[in-house]
């Protein structure tokens, strides 16, 4: 078997900073980490390697640092790893980057089939959730997203059976391969590496491909100019001027604490008590 | 099957950094072990880089190393608790390259120097902890680390893995450590634009000023506060001995609160944004305090060795010099093709005892007796020097013959004449 898993570099969050006196990101010092959505879908690929054995390749588009975060995958245990990288996808939004990413599936392809494509559900940097869907349309994959559960594979078959969280419950669909996997975050928990991976990925020469070696001619669709959407503003919005309130209750009874807090939710937003009511 | 290098450094701090590099530029097969994300990502931020030390091993560090202010003045104050007395020296001599001393973020100076190390050709593995020594009856054979299928042998272990070597301590090296031996430093960078810091303390350019503070702001504890320039911060931190906080029942965090909110170092702060506080341990145990270095397969360096001059604030400069010793010694045995053993090791021991880093250990052996015998250092004498300043500088009609006889009893009776000879005598005969 042999799955793609398709991963981004990006900064850390939790450890970002803005600058005080310029009120920019600084990003210098900011450490740079694997998605951590996408860490649910390589795990997730990595069980599946576990249990049927097979190849994982690992691929990213990014910028020429984003070869440690390949890396970091190689030590959790894929097999390969693709960067795509060229000054050409700068600027890129969610439509040129699913084109340039099934583009370079499509060549991984040729060297063995794809039975499997994972993507994070979405990145922490981005939070549009659109790439991985983008890469099914464009390869015509099928496709799972917020894939809680995968329950089983039969490869002569060439079936999948997943657990999907949806609205109103969980939905226990079953498709053909190939296909295109998103999981949802806390759906497992990533392996701590081995020794034997440590060394592999510190000694891995991690595979760099440029938009020829990835299959793209059309530079029409790739970069800025492959990439209709308009960033027409960023701004950190302003904190609302509310503030906190401190409800006495009656008695610490918890009965009492949770009527005096629905009471007050209630009067507060007549709607959302009618809403209720209608329901 | 097991991996075999030639030296294992555990450790990616200076003096790993200076070891591993050193060995690899020689050609010898090095694989160095980092338990942190990152090499600086454990390492408290802002810090002084002595040139020299690095220079010895990287002679053109200054074109690519992430430096932020060379240093030009050094400020030395004793404070007391509204005021201070102090000593300044600035010299445009320091402003001439190639510079001597210069602040650093250590997160963003470790990783700088660890790139050099793996383009030297060693192998360097991250988030990876040493947790065991791999011994051969009394030999030292590799390392266990702690992930699955984790044993790693070698001919020589280096241990650079920082203070309180748990590595040492678990193969029998040397003893827990004593908390009368390590500070406790606590430090927080406050961010504020360049031309603040220019103006507040006189600077253009990438100059910079170190100020050293002692006195009242440890509270008899034995310690130092001290404050750095950096090119768009401004480091602040004051550490006393983990004995010292463990008996006088304050914490670090109250302790730095109180110093920045003294009157002569809340303006150098104000307006600035406070982004990490950090706390880590300092040995400071000085010469006395300083444990077998090598043996059968092993050697240590850095801090984990005790290898710091408090006096000084000298750390990562000791550091690198012991790690480039090692690496030295081992460098010269294989091409002799010795073995390393405890006898061959000796060198090691040699090299630093014949240099700066032995040298000033020593000179200063009994400064940490002293003044941890003494806390009248810290509180007594830092409130007379500045009462004495005080009566001297203020007009007030008294004429100051006057005011000399009223220092000096003054003196007299907080400390009687023998004390304040045995102090000086004792200090004397501790810096001579
Ligand atoms: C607040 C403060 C201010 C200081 N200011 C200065 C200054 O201005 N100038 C100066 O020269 N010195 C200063 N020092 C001292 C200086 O930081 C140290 O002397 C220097 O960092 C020592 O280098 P090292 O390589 O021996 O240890 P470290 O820098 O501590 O590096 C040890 C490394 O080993 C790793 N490690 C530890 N155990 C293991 C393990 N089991 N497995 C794998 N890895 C492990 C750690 O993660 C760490 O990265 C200061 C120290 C403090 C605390």
């Amino acid at each position: 078997m042999h799955i793609v898993v398709c991963i981004k570099q990006v900064p850390d969050s939790a450890q970002i900073r803005v600058h005080p006196v310029t009120n920019t990101i600084m990003r210098q010092g900011v450490p740079a980490i694997v998605n951590p959505y996408d860490l649910f879908s390589l795990e997730a690929a990595l069980r599946l390697k576990d249990v049927h054995g097979g190849r994982i390749t690992v691929i990213s588009m990014g910028p020429p640092q984003a070869e440690i975060a390949l890396k970091k995958c190689i030590a959790y245990g894929a097999d390969e790893a693709i960067l795509v990288t060229d000054r050409a996808f700068a600027g890129a939004d969610t439509l040129a980057t699913s084109f340039a990413l099934a583009q370079a599936i499509r060549q991984i392809e040729k060297d063995m089939k794809v039975d499997m494509v994972f993507a994070g559900k979405q990145t922490i940097d981005g939070d549009t959730a659109q790439v991985g869907p983008g890469i099914a349309k464009r390869l015509n994959l099928q496709l799972l997203t917020y894939v809680a559960q995968i329950d089983a594979i039969d490869l002569e078959k060439n079936t999948i059976q997943v657990r999907r969280r949806a609205e109103n419950g969980v939905q226990v669909l079953q498709t053909r391969l190939p296909c295109l996997i998103t999981m949802l975050e806390g759906s497992n928990d990533m392996r701590y590496a081995t020794m034997e991976n440590m060394f592999r990925a510190a000694r891995y020469a991690t595979k760099i491909w440029n938009k020829d070696a990835a299959g793209i001619e059309d530079v029409n669709k790739i970069g800025l100019k492959g990439s209709p959407t308009l960033v027409s503003k960023v701004f950190a919005p302003k904190p609302l001027a509310r503030r906190a309130d401190i409800i006495d209750t009656e008695s610490n009874d918890p009965r009492d604490i949770a009527l005096t807090l629905v009471n007050k939710l209630f009067t507060q937003h007549p709607k959302l008590h009618d809403s209720l009511r209608s329901h | 099957m097991a991996e075999k290098f030639d030296v294992i450094v555990v450790g990616a701090g200076p003096s790993g950094n200076a070891a591993a590099y050193t060995l690899a530029k020689s050609g010898l097969k090095v694989l160095q072990l980092e338990r942190g994300e990152y090499p600086g990502s454990k390492n408290v931020q802002g810090a002084i880089l002595y040139a020299d030390a690095l220079e010895r091993i990287i002679p053109d560090f200054r074109d690519e190393a992430p430096l932020e202010r060379h240093i030009i003045e050094q400020r030395m104050w004793v404070l007391d608790d509204a005021s201070f007395i102090g000593a300044h020296y600035r010299s445009d001599d320091f402003n001439k390259p190639p510079y001597n001393r210069y602040t650093i973020i250590r997160a963003q100076f470790d990783k700088w120097f660890s790139e050099k190390v793996q383009q030297a050709g060693a192998l360097v593995i991250c988030e990876t902890t040493v947790t065991e020594l791999l011994m051969d009856d009394k030999k030292v054979v590799g390392v266990q680390t702690d992930r699955m299928g984790g044993s790693i042998y070698a001919d020589v272990v280096i241990l650079a893995d920082g203070v309180n070597s748990l590595l040492a301590k678990k193969a029998g090296f040397h003893a827990e450590i004593d908390p009368a031996n390590v500070a406790l430093a606590v430090k927080e960078i406050h961010f504020m634009p360049q031309e603040t810091i220019e103006a507040r303390f006189n600077l253009q350019g990438e100059a910079g000023v170190v100020i050293e503070m002692a006195g009242k702001i440890t509270r008899g504890m034995m310690g130092t506060g001290f404050l750095y320039t950096n090119k768009e911060s401004l480091t602040v931190g004051v550490g006393c001995m983990l004995s010292d906080f463990k008996t006088q029942k304050i914490t670090p965090y109250q302790l730095l609160e109180d110093m920045k909110a003294h009157p002569s170092i809340a303006p150098l702060l104000e307006g600035g944004e406070m982004k990490e506080y950090t706390a880590h341990l300092i040995p400071e145990g000085g010469y006395k305090a300083i444990p077998k270095l090598y043996g059968e397969g092993w050697m240590i360096a850095g801090d984990a060795a005790m290898l710091v001059n408090a006096m000084h604030r000298e750390g990562s400069n000791l550091a690198m010099t012991s790690g480039c010793f090692a690496a030295e010694t081992i460098i010269e045995l294989m091409n002799e093709q010795k073995p390393c053993s405890t006898k061959n090791l000796a060198r090691y021991q040699q090299k630093l005892n014949d240099s700066f880093v032995m040298k000033d250990l020593k000179k200063y052996q009994n400064m940490p007796g002293i003044f941890h015998a003494n806390s009248q250092f810290f509180t007594a004498y830092p409130e007379m020097l500045n009462q004495a300043a005080h009566r001297m500088l203020k007009v007030d009609g008294i004429d100051k013959k006057s005011k000399e006889k009223a220092i000096l009893a003054d003196f007299r009776q907080r400390r009687s004449l023998f004390g304040l000879m045995s102090d000086a005598f004792k200090l004397w005969r501790a810096f001579e």
